[in-house]
């Protein structure tokens, strides 16, 4: 057991400098230095690391206007083509010095400069750097998957014949692809990289903190051959989020549950939220819980539970007690380390006080009868520091489903198990983007199978984290990029003489 | 300041104020013309503002303005005794929740945009020209106020109501796709107005509605220049040196020289009035100076935890402002911007302020720059 003592050994700052660039507005392919500028700091030091031009929605507005060429710049590639390029992209992206701002970065400075802004550790920041990579290198199975064995000539084209003898057409929505892109999280750039390929441009808004993958990915794109007007980077304000959103007509939002909430609906938008992942125990296997600890540790704790498919809820009818209480030594102890540390597991909150406000709101949900802080025993949770703030895994167990912290998600290994009877679990587990159901029961695995309110459905011992890139995420990129609808073709009579 | 005119004139100018302080606190104090508040405030204060006050320095006698003292009536306690039997507008301010803020005027109004018509290049703004006015209207003192510079120079105003309190609720609603309905609603209106054959040269805008304008035109086939704007005085929510740059580069043209269309940003608020700015030019990095129309009313810039006390030149620090007119007095009310004190120059030998800016203490709280 690790106790306040431990607590109070504040680790060493690493003693690294970071190259101070600047990033320009990219627009098309251009840099663009604009006159305001937003600064990044490191999140230990406080020390300056890049200062971001900034622009302003009229611009993207604008520039709008010409995103039928950012489409038609791709067209003049083949999509077997783009692909092959887009894999050579992600090989330069993890191992080669690529262009950043005014300046160059090697793929440990872009790790290094990634976790100084979100807080990440470094090795995580490396690993969001594989993922990417192969994302990228098996582009062409994850297109056949997404496209389900289309031809991709008929994307280029509009239509086609297929060999079973079916002609089909499919009409690209939007000459590019809008992104509102998160500043915690740079795993989700995976989501995106396959709308190049489908020659779909591509309009960037990076998150305040994270402008890394995007600048890094456009100069790997670039350098594998892929024309530079393909894309545009506007790093600015919310009102240039809003502008992407309004005015690209296909759009990708990441955010809290406010934005998901506001855009629900919107044909245009696929909005990506909390995720509120869990792990159901059916009654056939919860005598069997402690087999799948390491399963529940890892679903929770991988990538500093920063996911949407980190596992925030665990629900069984019995022994949720005693998962807690294991669940609790197994994190518990878990410390903040250095984010040069290989070991360390825990991101920062960067943004000053957002830590506090987070751990502030959940003492407030544990004030309710039948929430019990089951991690309390290992020392404080929330670790505050000068700059920053980390707040330690944290283990909850509920009486109910209908507590507050039984439908909590937050940006750190945070953990409720639930007591809830199989069978209210189906219609109480509320919106699950991953739903690991551990589970022979044929009857509970049918019901699950047809719930709506589940995303990614995992039968059996799958962790929450753990993706098949062959399969869709969050609604299929393709069908949102392209409409399947009906085209007819017939030779035209001959010309009267 | 190196230029001894420049410093000669300052002087002048500080003397014309301190005379004009005077006049303007006897006004308002005296009990055969100063306004019920006023009087009534004097008699809670331990100093004789008729006797004590003689210079603008002396105005630091009294705690600053709170513009709270604004909101809810009785609306006539603020109407001076010697304009009792004038026709008396009532000006609005804020608004979104609550009471709102509210100002009389008789005629301050008209001065203050005569003054600020002084400053337009005829070049640019033709006298006789027709005005378009985009920007907030009901009980905002702009639309008439832009409609009497209209006037004044010979012309005639065209309006489109605009209403920003309903703005700022689909904002905090989170109703964007109706914010944009309602831009689109405003914007149509405008164009059909230019589009109608009425000799729109001149118009105002706030930056916002202006780029929108300018960029739907651009959707339409048609620009700025082509709807025969020339001249355009815009303001109303923050100016920002990349915005301005923006909007002449790539809205406009180019500046006014090649483009033909001549911007002049302002900024000022029902309170104060108008303080206009230089020409902000590529060679200075679109840097804006606004000089408010001293002595009328005067902008300091004062530290952020000392208000008495005015920051440096080239410093920053929070922008206090004061009215003196004899339909309004401000005394040191603390606005929620900061900015950079400016020196004293040429055309304005008094000080200025640069890079105005929401007051970083209250920003996050504040919705800015919405129309």
């Amino acid at each position: 057991m690790v106790g306040g003592d431990a607590l109070a050994r504040k680790f060493q700052i690493p003693n690294q400098k970071l190259e101070m660039l600047n990033l320009p507005v990219v627009r098309w392919g251009d840099a663009y230095t604009s006159l305001e500028v937003a600064e990044i700091v490191h999140f230990l030091t406080g020390e300056p690391i890049a200062s971001v031009s900034q622009a302003g929605s009229g611009m993207l507005v604008r520039d709008l206007r010409q995103a039928e060429r950012a489409r038609a710049v791709l067209r003049d590639f083949k999509c077997d083509e783009l692909i092959a390029m887009m894999q050579q992209a992600g090989q330069l992206f993890l191992e080669a010095s690529l262009p950043m701002g005014d300046g160059e970065q090697s793929p440990n400075e872009f790790a290094q400069a990634q976790s100084a802004s979100t807080g990440l550790p470094e090795h995580l920041c490396k690993a969001n750097m594989q993922k990417n990579h192969f994302v990228l290198s098996q582009m062409d199975a994850m297109l056949d998957a997404l496209t389900r064995g289309l031809d991709l000539n008929i994307l280029s084209q509009g239509y086609g014949r297929e060999s079973r003898g079916v002609t089909v057409s499919y009409q690209a929505q939007s000459p590019v692809l809008g992104l509102v892109l998160p500043s915690n999280s740079p795993g989700v750039h995976t989501l995106w990289l396959p709308a190049i390929p489908m020659q779909i441009g591509l309009v960037m808004k990076p998150g305040s903190q994270e402008p890394w993958t995007p600048y890094r990915m456009a100069a790997a794109m670039a350098a594998a051959g892929i024309p530079h007007e393909c894309l545009s980077i506007y790093p600015g304000g919310h009102d240039v989020g809003a502008a992407v959103l309004t005015h690209c007509r296909r759009s990708l939002a990441f955010g809290g549950l406010s934005t998901v909430n506001q855009y629900r609906g919107n044909p245009n938008v696929q909005a990506h939220g909390p995720g509120f992942s869990k792990i159901l125990l059916g009654d056939d296997q919860v005598d069997h819980w402690e087999s799948y600890l390491d399963l529940m540790v890892e679903s929770v704790y991988r990538n500093a539970g920063r996911g949407c498919i980190n596992c925030s809820g665990i629900w069984a009818s019995r022994h949720t007690e005693e998962i807690a209480q294991a669940l609790a030594e197994r994190l518990g102890p878990i410390e903040v380390r250095p984010p040069d540390d290989p070991e360390a597991g825990l991101a920062a909150f960067t943004v000053p006080g957002m830590g506090t406000s987070v751990w502030q709101a959940i003492e407030t949900s544990l004030r309710e009868e039948g929430a019990e802080h089951v991690t309390e025993r290992y020392g404080a949770r929330l670790d505050e520091r000068e700059r920053c703030a980390y707040l330690r895994p944290t283990v909850v167990h509920c009486q109910a489903p209908e507590l507050a912290l039984a439908q909590q998600e937050y940006m750190f290994p945070f953990v409720a198990v639930v007591k809830c009877p199989q069978e209210r679990m189906p219609a109480a587990i509320g919106p699950t983007l991953v739903c690991t159901a551990l589970t022979d029961d044929a009857s509970l695995r049918q019901t699950l199978i047809e719930n709506t309110q589940i995303d990614r459905l995992n039968l059996g011992p799958i962790p929450t984290t753990q993706l098949d890139w062959l399969q869709p995420h969050e609604g299929n990129l393709v069908d949102f990029l392209f409409r399947s609808r009906a085209l007819q073709t017939t030779e035209l009579p001959d010309a009267p003489c | 300041m190196t230029n001894p005119n420049v410093a000669e004139a300052a002087a002048a100018a500080r003397q014309a104020l301190d005379a004009h302080t005077y006049e303007t606190v006897q006004w308002h104090f005296h009990p055969t013309t100063g306004c019920p508040f006023w009087l009534d405030y004097a008699k809670k204060l331990s100093f004789d503002p008729l006797k004590e006050v003689q210079t603008f320095a002396d105005l630091q006698k009294f705690e600053p303005f709170q513009d709270e003292w604004l909101r809810g009536g009785p609306v006539r306690r603020w109407v001076p005794q010697a304009y009792q039997d004038k026709p008396i507008y009532v000006f609005e301010t804020g608004g979104t929740t609550g009471t709102p803020k509210s100002r009389i005027a008789v005629n301050d109004f008209r001065t203050d945009y005569e003054l600020f018509s002084q400053t337009l290049p005829d070049a640019y703004f033709p006298p006789g020209a027709n005005w378009l006015m985009l920007g907030p209207s009901g009980p905002r003192r702009l639309r008439l106020a832009v409609e009497h510079l209209a006037q004044h120079r010979g012309g005639i105003s065209f309006c489109i109501d605009l209403d920003p309190r309903w703005v700022i609720k689909l904002i905090k609603q989170g109703w964007m796709e109706h914010l944009e309905a309602y831009k689109r609603h405003c914007i149509d209106q405008a164009i059909t107005i230019l589009q109608s054959g009425h000799d729109i040269r001149c118009m105002f805008a706030t930056p916002k509605l202006l780029e929108a304008l300018a960029l739907e035109l651009e959707a339409r086939g048609s620009s700025l220049q082509a709807s025969g704007i020339t001249g355009i005085f815009s303001g109303g929510t923050e100016f920002t040196p990349q915005w301005t740059r923006f909007a002449v580069e790539e809205l406009f043209g180019g500046p006014p020289e090649t483009s033909g269309i001549y911007m002049t940003p302002t900024y000022g608020n029902t309170l104060m009035g108008l303080a206009c700015s230089k020409y902000p030019t590529a060679a200075e990095d679109y840097k804006i100076s606004y000089y408010p129309p001293q002595p009328r009313a005067v902008v300091e810039v004062v530290d952020f935890d000392n208000p008495d006390t005015t920051v440096g030149y080239g410093e920053t620090g929070r922008i206090r402002l004061t009215t003196l007119t004899r339909e309004f007095f401000m005394p040191g009310f603390l606005e929620r911007d900061e900015g950079e004190r400016e020196e004293p120059c040429e055309a304005y030998p008094w000080d200025g302020v640069s890079g105005v800016r929401p007051f970083h203490e209250l920003a996050e709280a504040t919705t800015v720059g919405v129309y």
